[in-house]
C-alpha cells in the first residue's frame, strides 16, 4: 500500500506548482509593462497631443477621454445602483420578484462586454440619435458597471447591524429617515470600495466603447458630450494592432498609464476596504 | 408633507430595484430587434451552421458555424488549462498556503483579476504569440493555442476566488471528523472537502468559462482572426465575440451585416445567460 504521506507531499507539490504557475506570470506582466513602458512616461508624452497619426507626441486626449467617460458612467450608474441596493437590502420580500431581480443582476454581470456595446450602439448611437459620443459611451459603461454598484453596495448595506435600525424605529423615525440618517453614513466605506472597483473596470473596458464613443485619431480634447473621444484603452489596441510603426515604447507606456491607472484605483479600493474593517465599531 | 416626500422617495427606490430586470430585458429586446431582421435573408439553420462567413460578398454568405467553432475551440483549450490549475490553485490557499502568505497570494489573483483585457491582449501579443511561433514552428503565432493560454488567465482568478470561497464553506466538522478518523490532510481535502464544495466550485468553473466565451479584445488581438474552419488547435480563428469588434465598424446600420453581428450578439447573450444562471443555480443549491 502507497503510503498515504508520500501522495499527500506529491499532490501539494503539485498544487503549489498551479499557484505559482498563476501568480508569478502576474508578476512577470507587471514587471515586463514598468520595464519597457518606464522610458516612454515623461510629460509631454501624458501631456501633449498625438501626432502623426499617433507615432510621436502624447497620449493626453486618450487620458482626457478616459476620464470623462469613467465620470460619466458613474454619474449613471451611482445613484440608480445604490437606491436599487437600497430596495434588495431593506424593502424587498422574500418572493419571485427579489428572485427575479437578482437573477437579472447576475446576468447583467455576465454579458459579454462586446454585447454592451452591441446594445449602445442600437439603443443610444442610433435609435436616441446621440451618435457616437462620450454620452452614449458613458451610459453604456454605466449599465455595464451597474451589476458591480448594485452587488457591493447591497452588501455594505446589509452588513449594517440590525440592531441600528431597530433603535432608530423605535425612537420614532421612519423607515426612509433611519435609512437615510443612520443606514446609509455606516455603510459608505463598503460603498465606496465598490464604487471604485466599478470605476476601475470601466476606465479599462474596450469593447462597450468601440461603437459607441471611441475615436480612432482625434488630436483635440471633446468639448461637449456629443462629441466623441480617445480613451486609453481603445488607444492601446490600435496602435498595437492598427498603427504600423508605432515605437515600441509609446505602446508599452502606453499599457502602463492603463495598467496604472486601474491598479491605482483597485488599490485605494482595497485600502479603504481594510481601515474600515480595523475602524468597524460593531 | 414629509409623509407625501417618503412615499416618493420609497416609490423611487422600488423603480431603481426593478431597473437591473428592465436592462436586462431591453438588452435582449434591442438585440433581438435588429438580429431577427437577418433571417429574412438567411434561414435559422444555415446561420447557425453554414461554414461560410463572407459577410461582403454578393449575395452574402451569413453561416457562423466557423466561429462557433473558434469561440468553442479557445473556450474548451482555455478550461482544459484554468480548470486544473484554477481549482489546484484554489485548494492551496484554501488549505495548504501558510497564513502569511495566503494573503499576498490572494492579492496577486486580484492584481490579476484587476488587469484590463487589452492590457493582456497585448502583452499576449508581444511574448505568447512569438513563443508559440518559435516553439511549434508555424508560420504565425497567432493562434486558437495562444488564445486559449490568455484566455485561460483570465479566467483563473475568478476560478480561484470562488472555488477558495466554496472549499472556505465547508463545514469545520467534516475536515475535522476525517483528520479525527486518520486521514492525511490530503487525503481529507482530495475525499472530503472537495466533493463537499463541488457544487461551488462547479459554479467557479462555469462562471471562469462564461467570462472566456465573452472575452473580445484578448481574443482580437491573438487568434488571428481568420473567419475560417479551424482544423487545428494551432490555427488562427475567430471567436463569436471578436467577430462583432472587428466587423461592426465596417458594417452599415441597416444593412444585412449589420443584422447578422447583432444575431451574433443574441446568440452570445443567449449562451451567457445559460452558463450564468446555471452557475447561480449551483451557487445557491448548495445552500
Amino acid at each position: 500500500m502507497k503510503n498515504p504521506y508520500r501522495t499527500q507531499n506529491i499532490a501539494f507539490f503539485f498544487l503549489l506548482v498551479a499557484t505559482l504557475l498563476i501568480v508569478v506570470p502576474v508578476g512577470l506582466i507587471v514587471i515586463i509593462i514598468i520595464q519597457k513602458g518606464l522610458p516612454a512616461i515623461n510629460w509631454q508624452f501624458l501631456s501633449e497631443m498625438p501626432r502623426q497619426g499617433m507615432r510621436a507626441g502624447g497620449i493626453f486626449p486618450a487620458i482626457v477621454g478616459t476620464i470623462y467617460l469613467v465620470a460619466g458612467a458613474i454619474i449613471f450608474a451611482l445613484p440608480i445602483g445604490l437606491l436599487a441596493a437600497v430596495y434588495l437590502s431593506e424593502y424587498s420580500k422574500d418572493n419571485m420578484l427579489t428572485r427575479l431581480i437578482k437573477l437579472a443582476i447576475v446576468n447583467l454581470a455576465g454579458v459579454p462586454s462586446v454585447v454592451y456595446g452591441l446594445f449602445g450602439l442600437a439603443l443610444f448611437v442610433v435609435f436616441f440619435k446621440f451618435g457616437a459620443s462620450i454620452l452614449s459611451g458613458s451610459l453604456t459603461l454605466g449599465i455595464m458597471i451597474l451589476p458591480v454598484i448594485i452587488t457591493t453596495s447591497r452588501e455594505a448595506l446589509e452588513s449594517v447591524p440590525y440592531s441600528f435600525r431597530e433603535v432608530s424605529l423605535s425612537l420614532g423615525a421612519s423607515k426612509w429617515q433611519t435609512i437615510r440618517h443612520i443606514v446609509f453614513p455606516n455603510a459608505i466605506p463598503g460603498i465606496l470600495t465598490g464604487t471604485i472597483l466599478g470605476l476601475g473596470r470601466a476606465a479599462g473596458e474596450t469593447a462597450p466603447i468601440l461603437f459607441t464613443v471611441a475615436a480612432f485619431y482625434l488630436p483635440r480634447l471633446p468639448k461637449s458630450i456629443f462629441d466623441q473621444a480617445m480613451a486609453l484603452p481603445y488607444h492601446l489596441y490600435v496602435i498595437s494592432t492598427q498603427v504600423p510603426n508605432v515605437d515600441e515604447k509609446t505602446r508599452y507606456g502606453t499599457a502602463l498609464v492603463l495598467l496604472a491607472l486601474v491598479l491605482f484605483m483597485n488599490l485605494v479600493a482595497i485600502i479603504i476596504r481594510y481601515r474600515f474593517r480595523k475602524k468597524k465599531k460593531w | 408633507m414629509r409623509r407625501l416626500k417618503e412615499f416618493i422617495i420609497e416609490k423611487l427606490i422600488l423603480v431603481c430595484g426593478l431597473a437591473s430586470i428592465f436592462f436586462v430585458v431591453l438588452i435582449f429586446l434591442f438585440l433581438l430587434k435588429e438580429g431577427l431582421a437577418v433571417f429574412k435573408t438567411v434561414s435559422p439553420f444555415n446561420f447557425l451552421f453554414g461554414k461560410s462567413w463572407y459577410p461582403i460578398s454578393e449575395p452574402a454568405q451569413l453561416g457562423i458555424l466557423p466561429l462557433i467553432l473558434g469561440s468553442l475551440m479557445v473556450t474548451v483549450g482555455a478550461a482544459i488549462i484554468s480548470i486544473p490549475i484554477g481549482v489546484g490553485c484554489a485548494i492551496y490557499i484554501a488549505e495548504i498556503a501558510p497564513l502569511k502568505i495566503k494573503e499576498i497570494l490572494k492579492a496577486g489573483i486580484e492584481l490579476l483579476a484587476a488587469i484590463p483585457s487589452v492590457v493582456l491582449g497585448f502583452i499576449g501579443m508581444v511574448t505568447l504569440v512569438p513563443l508559440v511561433k518559435t516553439v511549434f514552428h508555424l508560420p504565425t503565432g497567432l493562434t486558437a493555442l495562444s488564445g486559449s493560454i490568455m484566455l485561460a488567465f483570465m479566467a483563473m482568478p475568478t476560478i480561484v476566488s470562488i472555488a477558495e470561497d466554496a472549499l472556505y464553506s465547508v463545514p469545520k466538522i467534516y475536515k475535522e471528523g476525517a483528520l479525527a478518523l486518520g486521514a492525511t490532510h490530503w487525503q481529507t481535502i482530495w475525499r472530503v472537502m472537495l466533493p463537499a464544495a463541488s457544487s461551488g466550485i462547479l459554479a467557479a468553473v462555469m462562471l471562469g468559462i462564461g467570462r472566456v466565451i465573452g472575452e473580445t479584445m484578448a481574443v482580437m488581438m491573438i487568434t488571428g482572426n481568420a473567419a475560417v474552419m479551424p482544423n487545428s488547435i494551432l490555427a488562427p480563428v475567430r471567436t463569436l465575440t471578436a467577430t462583432i469588434a472587428a466587423e461592426m465598424g465596417e458594417a452599415v446600420v441597416g444593412a444585412e451585416h449589420y443584422f447578422a453581428l447583432f444575431a451574433i450578439g443574441v446568440v452570445l447573450f443567449v449562451i451567457s445567460f445559460a452558463v450564468n444562471v446555471t452557475a447561480d443555480v449551483c451557487l445557491h443549491k448548495r445552500q
